[in-house]
């Protein structure tokens, strides 16, 4: 199906009081933007509203000063009602300097609020931007609000007392301009000063200088004679589940997950990886929690991040690796070597815009065909997938309990949009969380390598140190009695169909699939998986108001699918598979199900709108009913 | 933990597996060499973990009667890393050759080396591919005629001990697949060094390779081909044990002299030292005997050793889940 976008009707500025906004902080990469970005969302969950973010930042690390591909964003999408993307169109943009004006503007809503620090529109940064003239002032503008103001003499007036370079000055620009939109959606600045304090404990000065910075910006705000249409706009608190809630990026929860996982299944965790954009960052948050069941292990490539993975499963702790798309490719010998051997291992994939060094710090799902399928021989392992930051916390957890109660590899999919997008975040009593302890063999009767599980198929774990239980495995084939090296034929067969049935027993472990929006059969059923859930949720939300008979089916669960899957898809007349590849999820559901369905596609290396994926329900349904004929 | 060991022999560190190497290979005397080694090194059977890459000496894990993992083309060290630092009490051997660890794992041998793990890595150079039917392999002397290179190689060889002392290794040392007593000595001092413990073995390939090492192994003629260094002993080689080593102070290279007449400046091993550790490394004949023993060793502290420091160290404190999920920035919503 050809992606269409509806516009959403908002024009979330015209009233004093609005439901929800978008703000998207734009400038150079030095500029500071995901630093002011993460301080403004700290300050908006402390609001009350609910809120999702989106950190855009380009792939170089500093890029000439002005240019336009080293611009770097952050956004948020805030609001009073529940918000799962960040945002389709930007009400609020601030812009630190031509570039981030240029690169931006396609996106922002008619009557929407331009931030401009004048001055950074010299002629060189205009010319850096490609601008002809000046836009400031030739009216090209006119379609919006502008907030044109000399950050540069303010910020330099406002910290003139510490004694800064010139240069430092500048850098506390990002604050100011923090000050002042924190004045516009009236937060308080409390965790912000809080937060630069504790940053530059060991420079009270520059601290003392950024907090002087934030204030002059909202007192700017406060007493500056401004222009006609700009005032503090009031965001109502969003109605939310009582308890302690904190902000998480999809990163975060994923390695507290991990961190978790350990504790319940009462086993250490080696987290072995290569360095990778989007997935570094685990790897840096792990890092510093060895207080806990953990431990990394940085290893000098990828394969060697997954073999010290396999090794340490070999011992007895839980392997885990981590990579993006072409790390996972370098990966996949060794996975299929857990598999053959039945050790437990966790891979998870932060995918990224492919093929090859593709797009490394935007995102896509274009990785599932490879998590099923790039393998040789005939590997079958778990693959589950994510579908919010804060779901990762959760989806760890099942992954490792997967791994370690099957003796397999899991493949988990997050992306990059996931692992930097932050969201609030119900934090769970730990107690709640159900252990699955793992059961080292100590029992020497008996003992052969062999030995498996009856019910889950799963292999004896014997771990070396245990005396009596000496054997050895390895990646070829083996006996299915005795655990030796095997060439005889039939055993191959019998290994293989047990490979097999091994992972698709897994269906009788895992929930059924739910509906998570909308009637369980019907007209249209919206079929995802991983980080689309905020669109596809969003858009099927505002279909159902506009009293279209729409559902929407989220797959966590993509290798072994939910038992029920395909009686479910079976029960609507049509299904569409919005994803962010050419169409992988809706082969397997092809072939799998033998139903039709329609793909709605996107690989622009950006998260599906969700005007895009309402264009596509609104499509759908027209010819539907087309076909149906006229009402009888 | 000092209770004594149960007394276990050879027989105790033999699989029942039939051991599947070509007749005449040297890997069945290294087999024979390390089972019998086993027992003399009392440490408990059941922590000690054999690891292995691809090739004929991958196939070793599987003849010990001890735990093992014969895993992929060139990744045992990466592997054998992870077994460390998984249970730094285990005593963990990685057993490769000259293809699977300097070619396809070349890399991961470097890393393994520089780090310093805490491993054992016993090396099978036979200078041939035997698994896949006899291609040249990194230490292929130049000319080798194979399947792959009728004509003879051209790739100019690497030394293992040369590059494994470039990349930072704590221990090396060498030894010949059937001189047992020598190769037994050599590897029991590796195991009792803290660190990784790097031994090259030089083995026939009888099928693909024979002989390549003839002149060192044959008893007749070996000692004008090869020489034992020790440390602090002069280098003295040759049946007559007429002939030794000396540094040339003006080119830093090393020569070769007759004993007689050059008594007092006979170069004397010192393990200690690096920059002769390479010198001795990288001699090779016609024109030198190719060094045998510990070329080098180095007290310093181990990767493993490190890591559980710093595991420790942070485990000193308590960490609840709750404290973390709680840490930094909440707020309560009632």
């Amino acid at each position: 199906m050809e992606l269409a976008e509806e516009k959403l009707d908002e024009h979330h500025l015209d009233e004093k009081e609005v439901v929800d906004v978008v703000v998207r902080f734009a400038g150079d990469s030095g500029d500071g933007m995901q630093l002011t970005g993460a301080n403004f969302t700290q300050a908006t969950a402390l609001y009350g509203n609910d809120l999702s973010t989106f950190p855009d930042f380009p792939a170089e690390i500093r890029a000439p000063v002005g240019a336009t591909f080293g611009v770097s964003a952050f956004q948020i999408y805030f609001g009073a009602e529940d918000v799962t993307t960040a945002g389709d169109a930007i009400d609020v943009l601030v812009a630190m300097n031509p570039a981030a004006l240029v690169t931006n503007l396609d996106n922002l809503v008619d009557g929407g609020l331009i931030i401009v620090d004048t001055g950074a529109f010299t002629a060189k940064n205009l010319a850096k931007a490609k601008y002809q003239g000046n836009p400031l002032e030739d009216g090209s503008l006119a379609a919006y609000r502008m907030f044109q103001i000399d950050i540069h003499s303010q910020v330099l007036k406002a910290v003139e007392a510490f004694g800064l370079s010139h240069k430092e000055a500048l850098r506390c620009k990002n604050m100011w301009t923090l000050g002042l939109v924190m004045w516009l959606f009236d937060r308080e600045r409390q965790a912000t000063i809080d937060s630069l304090k504790a940053k530059f404990g060991h420079k009270p000065q520059i601290a003392d200088a950024n907090i002087a910075a934030l204030n002059a910006g909202h007192a700017y705000g406060e007493t500056a004679e401004l222009p006609a249409g700009i005032h503090v706009y009031k965001v109502p608190k969003a109605n939310v589940l009582p308890g302690t809630y904190r902000n998480i990026t999809g990163t975060t929860a994923l390695a507290w997950g991990l961190i978790a996982a350990a504790e319940l299944a009462e086993i250490d965790l080696l987290f072995a990886s290569y360095p990778i954009t989007p997935a570094s960052n685990l790897l840096h948050e792990l890092v510093g929690r060895r207080q806990f069941r953990v431990s990394t292990f940085q290893a000098e490539d990828e394969i060697a991040a997954v073999c010290a993975a396999i090794g340490a499963s070999f011992a007895g702790s839980l392997g885990v690796t981590s990579s993006a798309g072409p790390g996972i490719a370098l990966k996949a010998e060794g996975i299929a070597l857990a598999a053959a051997s039945e050790l437990p291992l966790v891979v998870v994939n932060t995918q990224r815009g492919g093929p090859s060094t593709g797009l490394p710090t935007k995102t896509e799902q274009s990785d599932l065909n490879m998590a099923l399928f790039g393998r040789h021989a005939d590997t079958p392992i778990p693959v589950i997938a994510t579908s919010t930051s804060t779901d990762c916390f959760e989806v760890a957890i099942e992954a490792v309990r997967l791994a370690t109660k099957y003796m397999t590899p899991v493949m988990l999919l997050s992306d990059g949009y996931l692992a930097n997008a932050a969201e609030p975040w119900k934090i769970p009593d730990p107690t709640s969380l159900k252990p699955f302890p793992v059961a080292h063999l100590s029992e020497t009767e008996g003992f052969k390598p062999s030995n498996r599980d009856q019910e889950t198929l799963a292999r004896v774990w014997a771990k070396p140190g245990t005396a009596g239980l000496e054997h050895r495995i390895g990646g070829i084939e083996r006996s299915y009695d005795s655990g030796n090296i095997s060439y005889d034929p039939a055993n191959h067969q019998k290994m293989t169909d047990l490979r097999q049935a091994k992972v698709a027993g897994i269906a009788a472990d895992i929930p059924l699939q739910e509906v998570c929006e909308g009637e369980e059969s019907g007209k249209l059923a919206i079929v995802g998986w991983g980080s689309t859930f905020g669109a596809i949720h969003q858009a099927v939300k505002r279909a159902r108001a506009e009293g279209l008979d729409v559902s929407h089916v989220h797959v966590r669960y993509l290798a072994p699918l939910p038992a029920n899957l395909g009686e479910l898809l079976a029960r609507f007349e049509a299904v569409l598979v919005p994803e962010m590849n050419t169409g992988q999820l809706i082969r397997v559901l092809r072939a799998e199900y033998l139903i039709d369905a329609d793909g709605v596609n996107k690989v622009a290396g950006q998260p599906f709108k969700i005007g895009e994926i309402l264009a596509a329900i609104h499509q759908k349904y027209a010819s539907l009913t087309a076909q149906a004929g006229p009402a009888s | 933990m000092n209770q004594s060991l149960p007394k276990l022999t050879l027989k105790d560190f033999a699989s029942d597996q039939e051991v599947r190497w070509c007749p005449g290979c040297g890997d069945y005397a290294i087999l024979k060499t390390i089972q019998k080694l086993m027992p003399q090194l009392d440490r408990p059977r059941e922590n000690q973990v054999f690891v292995s890459g691809i090739g004929c000496s991958s196939r070793f894990p599987y003849y010990m009667n001890t735990y093992g993992f014969h895993t992929i083309h060139g990744r045992a060290p990466a592997i054998a890393t992870g077994v460390k630092l998984a249970n730094p009490e285990l005593d963990v051997w990685v057993i490769t050759g000259d293809g699977d660890g300097f070619s396809i794992g070349g890399n991961h041998m470097m890393h393994a080396i520089r780090r310093n793990v805490d491993l054992q890595i016993l090396l099978f150079n036979n200078e041939i591919y035997g698994l896949t039917k006899g291609q040249y392999s990194p230490t292929s002397q130049p000319g080798t005629r194979s399947p792959s290179s009728p004509e003879g190689s051209i790739d100019a060889p690497l030394a293992p001990c040369t590059l494994v002392l470039g990349s930072g290794a704590s221990f090396v040392a060498r030894s010949i697949d059937t001189e047992a007593k020598h190769l037994s000595a050599v590897v029991a001092q590796s195991h009792a060094h803290q660190g990784t413990g790097f031994v090259e073995i030089l083995q026939n390939c009888p099928i693909y390779n024979d002989g390549i090492f003839e002149q060192v192994k044959d008893k007749k003629v070996a000692a004008n081909f090869k020489v034992e260094v020790e440390h602090g002993a002069p280098i003295v080689f040759g049946t007559e044990s007429d002939k030794a080593i000396r540094l040339d102070r003006q080119t830093l290279q090393l020569e070769v002299v007759p004993v007689a007449g050059n008594e007092q400046d006979i170069l004397v091993h010192d393990e200690t030292n690096k920059t002769l550790a390479q010198l001795l490394a990288a001699m090779s004949g016609p024109d030198f005997p190719v060094a045998v023993g510990v070329l080098y060793r180095e007290q310093k502290t181990s990767f493993v050793e490190d890591v559980t420091q710093r595991l420790t160290a942070a485990r000193a404190d308590s960490a609840t889940l709750a404290d973390l999920l709680h840490s930094g920035h909440t707020w309560q919503v009632d």
